[in-house]
């Protein structure tokens, strides 16, 4: 009846520029990850992009049971990691020629048994929600861990299961032999993957996953059974794990228990939380962050997972909604032009954390060169600095430098606190 | 006919502690029904055996002559029974307009599909409209439910209880903790929402009560005590002395 009154091409023009957006979007993404190797082409910094593209997928569909369904999981690295097992035996049955199939479908083996664990494991896990939930995939990650050393013939042993990926004769030219090529297929699958676990957002299992998450009980009084929404949502979620741990499999050719591992599903936890469970693109963010510490930072330093550490609780004492949070807010902010009121105390605390970080990294580095490396060289090299940390100087310089960018840090945080408040404030009105 | 709910010496204990202790109950087919009594006297126990949230510790319940006293909650709803809770119970991170348009979702067939969109669902995002309009929440339609004000979430509340179209709706408290002309807002849009349906309704308010209800009944110690026209209500003896309070007569 209303749309009677309105003139017909209202609904068109209210339409149009957000398929529009929606379009750049995804297109511009697409468009990114066929340029980046153009840019990016060094060995290492390929293998990291690779190993991004991976963890994107798995924390993405780690999301599906933590941002949308409610579901705090221990035991993700259960799914992905029996995906990538299975997919590395199938990998060993096409090169023995006892299987036809393409290497570049065969996340689809890892995602179609992964989902089929998540059948079997989320059957449990999904009776429940909250914390049982959460103390139930604990358990079943345990258990499936244990189970990589007692079944050795399946799950490789200590050693794990090895693999080649290039199999089969070369088709169009492609032989999964130079890395790059190993880029374009975990790319491919990364931007399929986050297409289809978008759209699956948006679906009603989608939208009532939400409803379940906010609150279960209401839930039930609008007919909706929450066990069989969460078990169809792990089991989904469980799907693209799978095809995660399958790409892991061909970029590594190797699968070993660490693939189904405590470390690995506290990793996609970390990684998701940091970039934001609220937002679909935030454990994209995450991912990327988490990777680069993991692999990036990792080959500069031991401390690097202490560094993780440190970062993640701050991330989750600052900004609990992730890194995907703080940019959304601050879009708000620069949409309605008060970013600039931000600048200067952004930058002061910014400023003052870059020092006080300075000081903690060095202090940190000359423990580890202390303990580890001093028999050798007592010289450590640190930020263009040759420091002797057998001599006090650099000891005192360090504690120094941590101390002063501790000490500026506190004003420049509370400056930036009431600068924010304030901003919000005026936000706020502009609603109103 | 079936009456569209039937209650048969129904009983509930938690441990030794009997709540409920045989009660009778028929409400007929389009009939606006009160549930009053004391604090205590069991109103909402009665709803949550109603609704399954509670299993019962003897007898039975039917809806439209089917007993569903062993049925669990979301297939009490599907059978076309619906309510609303004395204590907000909504979706407080989705919009108002996801609120509804998840209420409605399983009676239009969506059921627990992921092959299709959700925009792509016409019928739903109409129902959703059409719910918003009813319960005057449609200038609200992309907040988030949790930050409406109080008055706006108990109307959402009745705006996710009627939006799957149950022909049974129960409603526990809806006044409560409102002022007079929310009161009387809430009423009138009871009244219209309700229309051609059957409603059982717990109220402390006896304006509301008498304003709204065709029959009460009167629960007293996990007992009805009478169950009658709203008139014979106010000059039974029993209720008066049990309840409404002597002083008063």
């Amino acid at each position: 009846m209303r749309s009677l009154n309105a003139p017909f091409f209202v609904q068109t023009l209210k339409f149009k520029p957000l398929n529009v957006e929606r379009w750049l979007l995804w297109g511009g993404a697409a468009v990114v990850l066929v340029a980046l190797p153009l840019v990016v082409h060094k060995g290492f910094a390929l293998t990291l992009l690779s190993q991004m593209g991976i963890m994107v997928i798995f924390a993405l569909s780690y999301n599906m049971l933590l941002g949308q369904g409610g579901m705090l999981s221990f035991g993700h690295a259960v799914y992905s990691g029996l995906g990538a097992y299975f997919a590395i035996h199938a990998l060993n049955l096409i090169a023995k020629g006892a299987l036809v199939f393409p290497v570049t479908l065969l996340p689809l083996v890892g995602g179609v048994f992964g989902a089929l664990s998540g059948v079997i494991f989320g059957w449990v896990t999904t009776k429940k929600s909250g914390t049982t939930f959460a103390m139930i995939s604990l358990g079943i990650g345990e258990m499936v861990a244990a189970c990589s050393l007692m079944l050795p013939g399946f799950f490789g042993g200590e050693g794990g299961v090895t693999g080649n990926r290039q199999v089969g004769r070369p088709f169009l030219g492609i032989s999964y032999g130079p890395e790059i090529q190993v880029y374009y297929l975990i790319a491919a699958w990364m931007f399929v993957s986050t297409a289809v676990m978008f759209a699956l957002s948006q679906t009603p299992l989608g939208r009532i996953a939400n409803a379940v998450r906010d609150n279960p009980e209401r839930a039930e009084f609008i007919g909706y059974d929450t066990q069989v929404v969460r078990f169809l949502q792990l089991v989904l979620a469980s799907f693209f794990a799978g095809a995660s741990g399958a790409l892991s499999a061909i970029n590594f050719e190797i699968v070993t228990a660490e693939n189904v591992g405590m470390l690995r599903s506290g990793g996609v936890l970390v990684a998701t939380f940091i970039g934001g469970v609220g937002f679909f693109f935030g454990p994209i963010l995450g991912a990327v962050i988490f990777t680069f510490f993991a692999v990036a930072i990792s080959s500069a330093t031991k401390a690097w997972l202490l560094y993780l550490g440190l970062f993640f609780i701050a991330m989750v004492m600052f900004a609990p909604g992730g890194v995907a949070s703080l940019i959304v807010l601050n879009l708000r902010v620069a949409k309605a032009a008060l970013f600039a009121r931000l600048v200067p105390a952004y930058g002061a605390a910014i400023a003052a954390s870059l020092i006080a970080l300075g000081g903690f990294v060095a202090i940190i580095e000359m423990i580890y060169h202390l303990e580890l490396e001093a028999m050798n060289d007592p010289v450590l090299k640190l930020f263009g600095l040759r420091l002797d940390v057998t001599a006090p100087a650099p000891w005192v310089g360090a504690v120094a430098v941590f101390v002063a960018g501790s000490a500026l840090w506190w004003p420049a945080w509370r400056w930036l606190r009431r600068r924010w408040d304030e901003v919000q404030l005026r936000l706020g009105e502009g609603i109103a | 006919m079936n009456p569209a709910i039937e209650l048969r010496r129904v009983r509930k204990s938690f441990g030794k502690t009997a709540v409920i202790n045989g009660v009778d109950l028929a409400v007929a087919r389009g009939e606006r029904h009160a549930i009053i009594g004391p604090n205590g006297a069991g109103k909402s126990t009665l709803f949550n055996l109603i609704t399954g949230r509670h299993r019962v510790s003897g007898g039975g319940i039917y809806l439209n002559g089917e007993p569903i006293a062993d049925l669990k909650p979301f297939q009490i709803n599907r059978k076309g029974l619906s309510r609303s809770f004395q204590v907000t119970n909504i979706f407080n991170n989705l919009s108002v307009f996801e609120n509804v348009r998840c209420a409605a979702l399983w009676s239009l067939g969506y059921k627990y599909s992921f092959w299709q969109r959700l925009e792509a669902a016409a019928d739903a995002r109409r129902r959703a409209a059409e719910v918003l309009e009813e319960i005057g929440l449609a200038r609200r339609r992309d907040t988030p439910a949790g930050v409406l004000s109080y008055a706006e979430q108990r109307a959402l509340e009745i705006g996710i209880t009627i939006a799957g179209g149950a022909d049974v709706i129960l409603l526990d408290e809806p006044t409560s903790g409102m002022n007079r002309s929310e009161t009387a807002a809430t009423v009138a849009l009871i009244r219209k929402v309700t229309v051609g349906k059957t409603l059982v309704i717990v109220e402390h308010d006896m304006s509301v009560v008498f304003d709204l209800a065709d029959r009460v009944s009167v629960l007293v110690y996990g007992e009805v005590i009478a169950s009658d026209a709203p008139a014979a209500i106010r000059a039974n003896a029993k209720v008066q002395a049990a309840y409404l309070g002597t002083a008063k007569a």
